[in-house]
This record gives structure tokens, C-alpha cells and sequence, in this order.
């Protein structure tokens, strides 16, 4: 196994189960089950004790492998600089030899095999990949200067096609030039890259790569952070090499250009920052500034925020794996409970997985009635005249 | 039996909070200190002093004992289900119930950790602070203070277990109990004047009764905080330097240390000083106290204080400062342990030369330092030793030193802190028989079956 050798190096002093102010758990895993095992240092001690032929490798070992979100607070927190950045590559590589040793939980067995078998996490034909589209009016690319990756949660749930569907408003309004990739594109596979699967990440990359430079892409925006993680980090060793955005990034400095209504009533916005475009890729600052140059936006920030933040509990494939649902504390109940208790009316996120994940969990926690989730393409929106009222 | 004792602990907190897999049972077979694993039957994870209260009568009803732990990081294994049965891990018990600015207390469940009480009191009670250990920040308040721990206001206060006010403790029988004030007022301020129960639980290794809540001291917070590190050579200066130091009464936390690395600390005994303001003005007052009561030293030009540029005291003045959890990557390894002697500060020579005959002899990769606890009362010196969890033969050369150390720190005239077994077996045979009779006789009548941490504080 990759990384073998720093797997009993871990000490288990548990910074890593914390945020850096120390607020609460910060594990998602650890979090929603509390058990030492499910924390990063119970994972490192058990894959040892595995090599070491001292357990075996069961289902509750798979699923303590796999339930880990992959959201990186174990490297951000961990007290030693000389193993902390391979944390993560440990436990993926862990799950990859629990996969070639045919040992993984059957949501995540059926889950890969999804994917293997029609390209996306739902099991969808492929023909079905633009229809989120229908009647926005949005060319397909053809040498703008961005395409439009949205990934299948954005392509095939009904949630994620609304988000989708908001996003591409957006950036139609702010002028910017873009188009739809017009062919049928492949699961991104950041999160199957994440579950050790490593020759199923390849192949689906790949075949992205493919249509990419087909088509002579250049600049891609993402609907998903997972997506931007894994363009942007990882398709450039497989041949796909592009200057990748996450669409805050993008819209953040074209909010100038959106027709905002000064009159509507004042709300006040907690960000729970994705992991994917926070802690992976260190952008704390895109999703803010569209939020501040909303008129009439508070913003508020969460005890564990930034570097900080705690998983939605959907990242690493646990959105479709489920891995963490069940008890009071899973991570997304955790974090409706923090938005709420920080005074936020919407609890603003910057990812489809994070939004259907938060808005579950304040259904949860009947907070429904105290504050709503909102996607952040949504809340500009929202907060847009269309009727040509511009501030 | 274990399945049906499984299913029964899982009608008590609920099944996903009880676990009897080989997974859990290996990883809270075992700390990360050196003592050989002891498998539970199973993992409890509580959520309410009720639900602890029924483990208990379970326990007693089955005959099964009982382990409750914290956060795990006592390293000499004193969570190790010796006998097997249950571990009680606390740790979903971890609210903040109320603080008291006006008394400056406060009451926590028995699973809260230091960290999370931090960053409680940072954000709701900016001007209070409580002692922490330097232990990770995921240790327990209940586990530090139960095993009399100390920490970075323990010059100021002592040992942790005296800034405690009162507990709400489960006794082996299932009756819930509290000592101190809150046993008779509802307010968690003071242990004083009722008879001390609360020392029924503190240094006991777990064998009398588990914690469920505790009130604690808190201390105002300065606005301007400063660190000194007074530097010697000579270790039998030591006793008088620190108790010219803590004379002054102006310091929160005094740390003796003395490493081989970093290479110029080599061959130095180093005293950290770390105090506070809530104006300048105070702060530069007492630095001026600290500095002026060793001036006799510095005139002789035998110590001194060692320039510390402002990035370095930062790292210094950090609370809880991860530096003492990376030492045990010294030996790329994951491992180290300790023997902390709580000792007489005129001790402090024989400990530093015994601490440095021993690490020769078994050619370990050592620390050495002490914390000072109240104005010089006492002082808990420890030996640390890092070693390589993968390599055998490092584990036992630390365990072997580790055990001279006991044994060294009892010569002395030390106690080892939090003992792990044998260290236990060491001083009960020092102990005064009537004292350790007088210990078998409570125990006794707290736990009539015994299932309270059985194995440890025990003869045979």
C-alpha cells in the first residue's frame, strides 16, 4: 500500500479531529460516529494493524475506511509537518487496496459500478447530459472564451439542474462568454479518485480530456467545486491542461455587471465554505465577494469557518454512498445547528452536493423555519431586476 | 454474553454508540504510550449522566467491569480494560453547561475537552481563561483533572485538581452523588467547608466512580501576555532560582526544560516564564519583579535571560502548543511516554542528572523538564521518551527506561504522576500498609463488586 510507511507515525493526539480554534469535532466521520476508529488517527492505527495482520479487513472496517469525506481537515490540522500533506493520499490509498481486495461497503460497490457502467453516479443514458439546459437559451460552445462543465449532479438531480440552471443565468446576464459542452461529458471523477478507484478515475478523465480538446477548450467554469478540484489538480498529469474556474470566481468580478436591486429587504448570510474550493484549493475569498456585493447583504461568519469549515458530510463520494447519515450529529445537522446558532437567514453554499446535503439536515432539525439554504447563484438571483430597475 | 451485553448497552444509548467490533476493541485496546494492549468486551459512548447511571447498573448486574476514559492520551495506559468488559468513552458528554463570570467557574459534562472550553470562553467569556494542560486539545477537563493534571496556570493556582470546585460523580452502585457546594447550593464555587468527597476520584486511576460533571475554576485573561526563558548550567542552582522566581508571585506558569535539541540548547537548563498584564504598565511591573529576583545570578554572570526575539515568543506563549506532540515524531516513530514525578522542587538536581544517566544508559531520545506547581510548592518533573512504534526493540529500550525512571523518581523521593502499572505495584510498595488498607476498605464499599477499573491500584 501507497503511504505505508507514515501510517504509524500518526501519534493520535487528535489535533486533526479539530478545527484550528478548537470549537468542536471537525471530522466529519468522527463527528457523526465518535468512536476513536472513525477519526483520522483510529484510520491510521487500523490500516498498520491490517498490514500487520493483527485485524481483518471486515465490512466495519471498510466502512470506517470509506465513510472519511476526504474534506482535508485531518491535513489542515495535523501536528506533524513531515507527514500531514499525505494524510489523505494514505486513506485513499487504503481504500484502493481494500477495493482490490474486493472489500468495500455495497453502497460503495454499487455506486462505482454506476459509474463504470454509464459514465455518471445515477445511472443515467448519457442522451439525457443537456437537458438541464432546455430553454435557457445557451449556445453550445463553439470557441467562446469558457465552457461550462457542470458535472452530473448538475446534469441528472433535479436539485443540482436548478443550481445548473442558475449558475448559466448568471453568467448570461453578466455578459460573459460561454457556451454548454455539447457532447455528452463523463462523471468528473473527483470523488472516485477520492475512493481509491483509481483506473476508473483515469478512464473517466480521459474520456473528458478527450472531448476537452476536441472541441479546442481552453478556460472551463465549473458548476461544482469537486469538479474544480479535480480539473484543475489532477486531469493536467492525464493531458487535459486548462486554466479552470469555479463559477464564483469568475462571477466575482463581474457582480458589477449584474442588474442588482437595491430595494429588496435585508438578509443575513452565513457561507459554508466548500471544501473543495476552500481547504483543497484555498479560495476563501471568491464565494465572499459575490455575497458582499449583494445589496443588502449581512454577512456572518460560523464558528468553524475558511480553513475551518466543516464538511457538508457529502464530500468523497459519501453524498451517494450515505455513509454518514443516521444520529443527531452527522455533519450536515451539525452545521444547520451552527448557522443557525450564528443568527444566519440563509446559510449560503457554493456547491450542489453541499446544497442538497444542508437542506435535508434543516429539515432534520426543523429549522426550516428559521433559516433556508440557498445555492449562491441562487440568492443573486434572487436579488436581481429583471425588469431593468438596475442600482 | 458479549451479544447479549451489546444488545443491552444498545437499549441504553441507542446501537449505533455501542460497539463490540474487532476494530473498536483493538484501537481501545491500547494508548499510544507502551504498555501492552488489553481488549474490552465493548464501547459504550454515553450521552447523559442517566444513561452512565444504567451502564453501571448493568455492569454490577453482569459482573462486567467497567473502564471510563476521556480523550484516551494519559499514555500509561490506565484505559486499558485489563479484566476486559466496558469501556465508557465520555466524550459525546462534552457540553459547556453554564459559566459563572461573577465566581468565575465553570461546570462542564465529563466528556468536554480543553479545547472546546478555550473556545468557549474566547468567544462567550473573553476575559476568562481556564488552565490548560499541555496535552493536545482534545484531552478531557475530566480526565486531566481526575488525574490531578497541571498546566499553564498551575503557578498561579497548582495542580488542576486543586482549581476544582466540585463533581457530579455515578458511583459503581448507580447512585449519582455531588461533592462540593453544588451538593448543597446549586452552585458549582467552592469544595470548602464541607467534607472533601471529591478526593474519592482524584488520583484514583478510574476505580471509585466516573465523572460526569465538574466545576472548575477560571482565572481572569490578560490582555498582554510576555514569556522570559532564564537560562543555567548548573542544576544545583536550580531549587533556589525557582524559588527566587515564584517568590515574586507574579508569574502564571514556570516550565523547566533541558533537551539535547535543537544543539544550542545542549548541556542548558532552560526555565520558561510566562506571565501577565492586564495594562503594560503591570506587565512590564512584573517582568520587572521576575527579572529583579534573580539579578544576583545574572550580576554573577552564572544564568541570564535568553533574548527572545517576538516570533519566538509567540511560538512560546502558544496555548496548547503543538511542539510537545511533535516530539513524538523524534524517532519517526509515533510513539513517546513519560514518567511525570510529582517531586519537591529541592529534588530537581537529582531528577535532571537520573534523567540524564538513564536516557545514556538506554540510549533513548529524551526531553527533560519540570512544571512548577503553586509559588514552588511542588513541581511535576517528567522524563520524556520518544520512540519508534514499528520497532520492538525501541518500544521495550523506552519501556525499560521508562521503568528505571520509576524507579529512580521513588529513590528520589518522587511519586510517579497518572502511574501506569507497574509504576502502581511500585509505590503501593512504598506506600504505608495501613494507607493502601485504608484504599482496598473504600474501594470496598464504593464497589462491592469490583468492576470499577479493576487490575489497577492493586497488589497482586
Amino acid at each position: 500500500m501507497e503511504h505505508a510507511e507514515i501510517l504509524h507515525r500518526c501519534f493520535r493526539c487528535g489535533y486533526c479531529k479539530l478545527p484550528g480554534n478548537y470549537a468542536d469535532i471537525n471530522c466529519p466521520a468522527y463527528l457523526a460516529y465518535c468512536f476513536e476508529t472513525y477519526a483520522p488517527g483510529g484510520r491510521m492505527w487500523l490500516l498498520r494493524a491490517w498490514l500487520d495482520n493483527k485485524i481483518e479487513a471486515g465490512s466495519r472496517f471498510a466502512e470506517i475506511m470509506f465513510s472519511c469525506t476526504a474534506c482535508g481537515n485531518c491535513v489542515a490540522q495535523c501536528a506533524f509537518p513531515e507527514f500531514r500533506d499525505r494524510l489523505l493520499l494514505a486513506f485513499t490509498a487504503g481504500r484502493e487496496a481494500l477495493l482490490d481486495a474486493g472489500t468495500a461497503p455495497p453502497s460503495v460497490r454499487d455506486w462505482l459500478t454506476r459509474i463504470q457502467n454509464h459514465g455518471n453516479a445515477y445511472g443515467k443514458p448519457a442522451k439525457k447530459s443537456l437537458e438541464w439546459a432546455d430553454g435557457l437559451e445557451i449556445d453550445v460552445f463553439d470557441g467562446q472564451e469558457y465552457a461550462l462543465f457542470v458535472d452530473d449532479t448538475g446534469i441528472h438531480e433535479p436539485r443540482g439542474r436548478e443550481i445548473a440552471r442558475a449558475v448559466a443565468t448568471l453568467l448570461t446576464t453578466a455578459g460573459i462568454s460561454f457556451g454548454i459542452i455539447g457532447k455528452p461529458c463523463f462523471s468528473d471523477g473527483n470523488d472516485v479518485k477520492a475512493m481509491g478507484e483509481t483506473a476508473l478515475f483515469e478512464s473517466l478523465a480521459e474520456k473528458n480530456i478527450s472531448i476537452f480538446n476536441a472541441l479546442n477548450i481552453g478556460k472551463i467554469i465549473t458548476l461544482s467545486p469537486h469538479s474544480y478540484n479535480v480539473l484543475k489538480n489532477d486531469y493536467p498529469a492525464l493531458g487535459g491542461q486548462y486554466q479552470v474556474f469555479h463559477y464564483t470566481q469568475v462571477l466575482a468580478f463581474a457582480m458589477g455587471r449584474l442588474p442588482l436591486s437595491a430595494d429588496r429587504p435585508g438578509l443575513t448570510v452565513a457561507l459554508h465554505d466548500p471544501c473543495y474550493l476552500g481547504r483543497h484549493n484555498a479560495d476563501y475569498a471568491s464565494a465572499r465577494m459575490v455575497l458582499q456585493a449583494l445589496p443588502g447583504v449581512t454577512m456572518v461568519e460560523m464558528d468553524r469557518n475558511r480553513a475551518d469549515a466543516l464538511c457538508c458530510g457529502g464530500g468523497g463520494g459519501n453524498f451517494f454512498t450515505d455513509l454518514l447519515s443516521g444520529g443527531d450529529d452527522t455533519p450536515a445537522r451539525s452545521r444547520a445547528r451552527e448557522a443557525a446558532a450564528a443568527g444566519a437567514q440563509i446559510l449560503a453554499v457554493a456547491c450542489p452536493l453541499c446544497a442538497i446535503m444542508l437542506e435535508d439536515a434543516v429539515k432534520s432539525e426543523n429549522l426550516d423555519k428559521t433559516i433556508s439554504v440557498r445555492e449562491i447563484s441562487e440568492i443573486v438571483e434572487g436579488r436581481m431586476d429583471l425588469q431593468g430597475n438596475a442600482r | 454474553m458479549t451479544a447479549d451485553l451489546i444488545a443491552r448497552l444498545g437499549k441504553i444509548t441507542g446501537p449505533r454508540y455501542v460497539s463490540g467490533a474487532a476494530e473498536e476493541r483493538y484501537l481501545y485496546s491500547m494508548d499510544q504510550g507502551t504498555m501492552p494492549p488489553a481488549a474490552p468486551d465493548a464501547v459504550v459512548m454515553p450521552k447523559t449522566t442517566e444513561e452512565v447511571r444504567q451502564i453501571v447498573m448493568l455492569a454490577n448486574k453482569l459482573k462486567v467491569p467497567v473502564v471510563p476514559m476521556g480523550a484516551g492520551l494519559v499514555l500509561s495506559g490506565l484505559t486499558r480494560a485489563l479484566k476486559g468488559g466496558i469501556v465508557i468513552d465520555m466524550k459525546r458528554m462534552n457540553r459547556i453547561v453554564t459559566v459563572n463570570p461573577a465566581s468565575r467557574y465553570v461546570v462542564v459534562e465529563g466528556g468536554a475537552s480543553q479545547g472546546m472550553l478555550k473556545a468557549y470562553l474566547d468567544k462567550h467569556h473573553p476575559d476568562l481563561k481556564h488552565s490548560m494542560p499541555d496535552a493536545p486539545p482534545v484531552a478531557t477537563l475530566a480526565g486531566n483533572i481526575c488525574i490531578h493534571g497541571s498546566g499553564h496556570l498551575s503557578v498561579l493556582g497548582g495542580s488542576h485538581s486543586d482549581m476544582l470546585n466540585g463533581m457530579e460523580v455515578v458511583l459503581p452502585s448507580g447512585e449519582i452523588i455531588r461533592t462540593g457546594s453544588c451538593g448543597v447550593s446549586g452552585g458549582w464555587f467552592s469544595r470548602a467547608p464541607l467534607p472533601d468527597l471529591s478526593g474519592l476520584f482524584l488520583g484514583w486511576s478510574g476505580t471509585t466512580g466516573i465523572v460526569t460533571r465538574l466545576g472548575i475554576k477560571l482565572f481572569p485573561k490578560y490582555r498582554y501576555n510576555d514569556v522570559l526563558i532564564f537560562v543555567a548550567e548548573d542544576p544545583d542552582l536550580m531549587p533556589d532560582m525557582i524559588s527566587r522566581l515564584t517568590s515574586v508571585q507574579a508569574a502564571e506558569d514556570m516550565t523547566p526544560w533541558m533537551t539535547p535539541k535543537p544543539d544550542w540548547a545542549r548541556g542548558f537548563l532552560h526555565i520558561n516564564i510566562a506571565w501577565g498584564g492586564h495594562t503594560k504598565k503591570e506587565l512590564i511591573f512584573k517582568r520587572n519583579l521576575l527579572q529583579g529576583s534573580v539579578r544576583e545570578y545574572i550580576d554573577r554572570k552564572i544564568a541570564g535571560f535568553l533574548p527572545l526575539p517576538p516570533p519566538q515568543k509567540g511560538r512560546f506563549l502558544k496555548i496548547p502548543s503543538p511542539d510537545l506532540a511533535r516530539f513524538a515524531d523524534l524517532r519517526r516513530g509515533g510513539g513517546f511516554e513519560y514518567v511525570g514525578a510529582i517531586m519537591a522542587i529541592e529534588h530537581f538536581p537529582d531528577a535532571y542528572r537520573a534523567g540524564l544517566a538513564i536516557a545514556e544508559k538506554f540510549n533513548v531520545a529524551y526531553s527533560l523538564g519540570a512544571r512548577i506547581i503553586g509559588a514552588g510548592h511542588a513541581m511535576m518533573f517528567f522524563f520524556a521518551y520518544a520512540f519508534n512504534r514499528a520497532d520492538p526493540e525501541d518500544v521495550k529500550r523506552a519501556s525499560d527506561a521508562l521503568e528505571a525512571t520509576n524507579t529512580a523518581a521513588l529513590e528520589i523521593g518522587g511519586i510517579p504522576w497518572k502511574a501506569e502499572l507497574p509504576a502502581q505495584k511500585q509505590i503501593i510498595e512504598k506506600m504505608d500498609p495501613d494507607t493502601f488498607a485504608l484504599m482496598g476498605r473504600i474501594r470496598a464499599v464504593l464497589d462491592p463488586n469490583h468492576i470499577m477499573n479493576p487490575g489497577n491500584w492493586e497488589k497482586d
